[in-house]
């Protein structure tokens, strides 16, 4: 008999007949004795313990409902700016000066008590002469629909392509300011989508720059150590005594008048991320100062690897998620620093868009008491910089293997 | 205790020449200076600069010198308390600055007395009660205040404080108290007018550090000590207070360190909205014009404050917590 599967019934019958074991009283598998059979694990305990780092976190931020949530909304988002000529009703700067400081035209989808396609009411204009104010009144009888799918503003895709088509246009002779305009009878909500593009850009570079400085600076001091270590740890300590606006205005102010807008853009986003690489820097060198001493960098020390190959290949991916994460909780700060330096006139310049050059019309008092609706910017960036927060605090806990 | 003390101001020194050297580079870094910017400005409108006086002043403060000479002569006149003269202002800049810097400093320490004040009981109500409805409703108004950019805040309020309250626009006090000696009325009026900008400049600190305290107590409170004291029947309070909130205190008042860079950056722009005669408008205009010596006083001021800032903070994080004492000590 075999010694080596233990099948418990047709053994222990005292004839060892085989063929014919005796029905024992209570059940018996049949099945070879597999001793292994503890440790064996069923298809999803087998996926999730194969899994690799990426699949885990990716499992975890799934179960965080807000951040994917807000990674939903960011993922629309910067979709959107990729399409924001076709998104827009009207183009960046074409002005209606008919209708200068309209207010916002609500959508009506009721008419009636009936549902119909969405429409706008157009406006009754009026100048008040004694208070010189612009008076609109919408008029119930000038429906316009609006349409979709449609040609209307001409524009150059990314500059490049002609075209004309819009998701969303006026109806024929009519207006469609969904969050109205601005002095120069400007479609806000175009203006706001368009935007977008820098606003939203502008921390995603920003972002870039600090985390290569960052990882570069950090990954020096904390695999060095030593002198290297503490000079550039004093460097960082002068770096973030600095307040960081005033210098961040001080820098800006250093961009030439005679730039183009594109070129102090990128002034901009290397501005904001020069100074906020410290938190980065700080974070990759406490963990590179602990990660060095461990087995698998003194095995590939022995190896003969050169530094920037240990850095690069065996100790930055083991952080790299919480890296990631911390980089993504750095996008607010960035976003809201564009808006605040183009708010002060010291950022993005027009004819270039972005929220905080918006926001600069509202600037004045009243603006709060007048026009309203010139605010509506600050809404996109309260948005934009809350899914970034929420998300990157999912990410930073998915990140987080002892969570 | 008196080493550390010491260690700490030796290494404050070299901070503060690097500090000056990165800001006086920073200003020097446009191209002429405010001279050639002003003769410029003044063509421009069709008039004709007074050059004698222009040149008397470019001798004097050695503009033809090279510019290590300039920057010793800059950070010469720091160390008496000379901040330079303030070319456009035609007034040397401890004239034009210093109410400003005074009030700059009232408005900085309110707001972090503001942010301590708010902070911190809402930081232990949340921890205490968490995932209760009033938690999260906390959570979001915190969020909110980190999301919305402070100028407009600040924008809105003016409106709603001057509607509802009545209270001037801009400004730190009353029109009529303005260059007058300080006096009772004076002193009410600044502190009707000053919770505006301290709200304001506040919020986002307040949230970042309701959001830090509730965290760090959350953790505390998970700990074996902490459920010990709860089963041997200590008084839920003093299970709170007696160590649980001491550890997450420490974060708090290290927190000082990079509050203060936050709070005077958030007043600079906001005092530019708000028109407050703070800093801001006129680091500003300064920045503008290359009046190089208003600038680079203001901008030497400002991260001095932050670098004080951090020096107490590290002073009150090593009385409350001997370990960092004893660990700064060892390492001498």
């Amino acid at each position: 008999m075999s010694d080596l599967t233990f099948v418990p019934g047709p053994e222990h019958s005292p004839a060892g007949d085989l063929a014919e074991p005796v029905p024992l009283p209570h059940y018996v598998s049949r099945a070879p004795y597999d001793p292994y059979a503890v440790e064996r694990m069923t298809a999803a305990q087998e996926r999730f313990y194969v899994a690799s780092q990426w699949r885990m976190v990716w499992w975890k931020l799934c179960r965080h409902r807000v951040a994917v949530a807000s990674g939903a909304i960011l993922l629309a988002m910067y979709i959107g700016i990729t399409i924001c000529e076709f998104l827009a009703p009207y183009g960046m700067d074409t002005r209606n000066t008919d209708f200068i400081y309209a207010p916002p035209q609500p959508v009506h989808i009721f008419s009636h008590g009936h549902l119909v396609a969405p429409y706008v009411l157009g406006f009754d204009y009026r100048l008040d002469m004694k208070r010189l104010e612009r008076i609109y009144t919408p008029d119930p009888e000038k429906r316009q629909p609006i349409r979709f799918f449609c040609r209307g503003d001409e524009y150059k895709f990314w500059g490049l392509f002609p075209g004309n088509l819009h998701l969303a246009c006026p109806a024929h002779g009519g207006q469609l300011f969904l969050l109205g305009t601005d002095r120069l009878g400007r479609d806000l909500m175009s203006r706001m989508i368009y935007g977008a593009r820098v606003s939203l850009t502008v921390g995603l570079v920003g972002v870039a720059v600090s985390l290569t400085l960052g990882i570069v600076i950090g990954g020096i001091a904390g695999y060095y150590g030593g002198w290297t270590d503490i000079l550039i740890q004093r460097a960082m300590e002068v770096i973030q005594s600095f307040p960081h606006l005033p210098l961040w205005m001080a820098l800006s102010a250093i961009l030439p008048v005679s730039w183009s807008p594109l070129f102090v853009y990128f002034g901009i986003t290397l501005i904001l991320g020069m100074i906020d690489w410290t938190h980065l820097a700080r974070a990759v060198r406490s963990k590179l100062l602990a990660l060095r001493e461990e087995d698998f960098c003194t095995a590939a020390v022995l190896m003969g690897a050169r530094p920037v190959r240990i850095i690069g290949r065996h100790l930055l991916p083991s952080f790299s998620s919480h890296l990631i994460a911390s980089a993504t909780l750095m996008v607010p700060g960035m976003i809201l620093g564009e808006t605040a330096l183009s708010f002060l006139g010291l950022g993005v310049r027009p004819p270039m868009t972005s929220w905080g050059v918006l926001l600069s019309d509202a600037q004045n008092i009243n603006v709060v008491a007048l026009y309203p609706w010139l605010m509506a910017p600050v809404a996109t960036v309260i948005v934009a910089v809350l899914a970034f927060n929420f998300f990157g605090d999912g990410l930073r806990d998915a990140a987080d293997p002892y969570h | 205790m008196l080493r550390y003390i010491i260690h700490r101001i030796l290494i404050m020194i070299p901070t503060l020449v690097a500090i000056s050297i990165v800001i006086f580079t920073i200003i020097n870094l446009p191209p002429g200076n405010y001279f050639t910017t002003y003769i410029a400005e003044l063509e421009g409108s069709g008039q004709k600069a007074d050059l004698a006086k222009i040149e008397f002043l470019e001798k004097e403060y050695g503009f033809d010198r090279p510019r290590w000479q300039q920057y010793l002569y800059w950070v010469g006149g720091l160390l008496h308390g000379d901040l330079g003269y303030s070319f456009s202002y035609d007034l040397p800049v401890n004239k034009v600055v210093g109410d400003r810097l005074l009030l700059t400093a009232v408005v900085s320490i309110t707001t972090i007395i503001f942010t301590y004040v708010v902070a911190f009981p809402i930081g232990i109500y949340s921890a205490t009660h968490q995932y209760s409805i009033s938690d999260h409703l906390l959570t979001l108004l915190g969020f909110l205040g980190l999301a919305t950019p402070s100028f407009l805040l600040a924008l809105v309020l003016l409106y709603f404080a001057n509607v509802y309250f009545g209270i001037s626009i801009g400004g730190l006090m009353d029109p009529k108290y303005l260059d007058q000696p300080w006096s009772w009325g004076k002193v009410l009026s600044l502190m009707a007018h000053i919770w505006i900008p301290v709200i304001v400049i506040g919020s986002a600190g307040t949230a970042a550090m309701i959001r830090r305290l509730r965290a760090n107590l959350l953790d505390e409170l998970q700990k074996q000590y902490v459920v010990t004291a709860r089963a041997k029947g200590l008084h839920p309070l003093r299970a709170l207070f007696k160590y649980p909130l001491r550890m997450a205190l420490n974060p708090f008042i290290s927190d000082i360190g990079s509050l203060l860079p936050q709070v005077i950056s958030g007043a600079a722009i906001v005092s530019v909205v708000m028109s407050l005669p703070t800093t801001g408008p006129m680091l500003l205009s300064a920045l503008r014009s290359q009046d190089m010596y208003l600038a680079g006083s203001f901008l030497m001021f400002m991260s001095f404050l932050t670098v004080i800032g951090v020096f107490v903070s590290d002073l009150a994080l090593a009385l409350l917590d001997p370990r960092i004492r004893l660990q700064a000590g060892r390492r001498q």
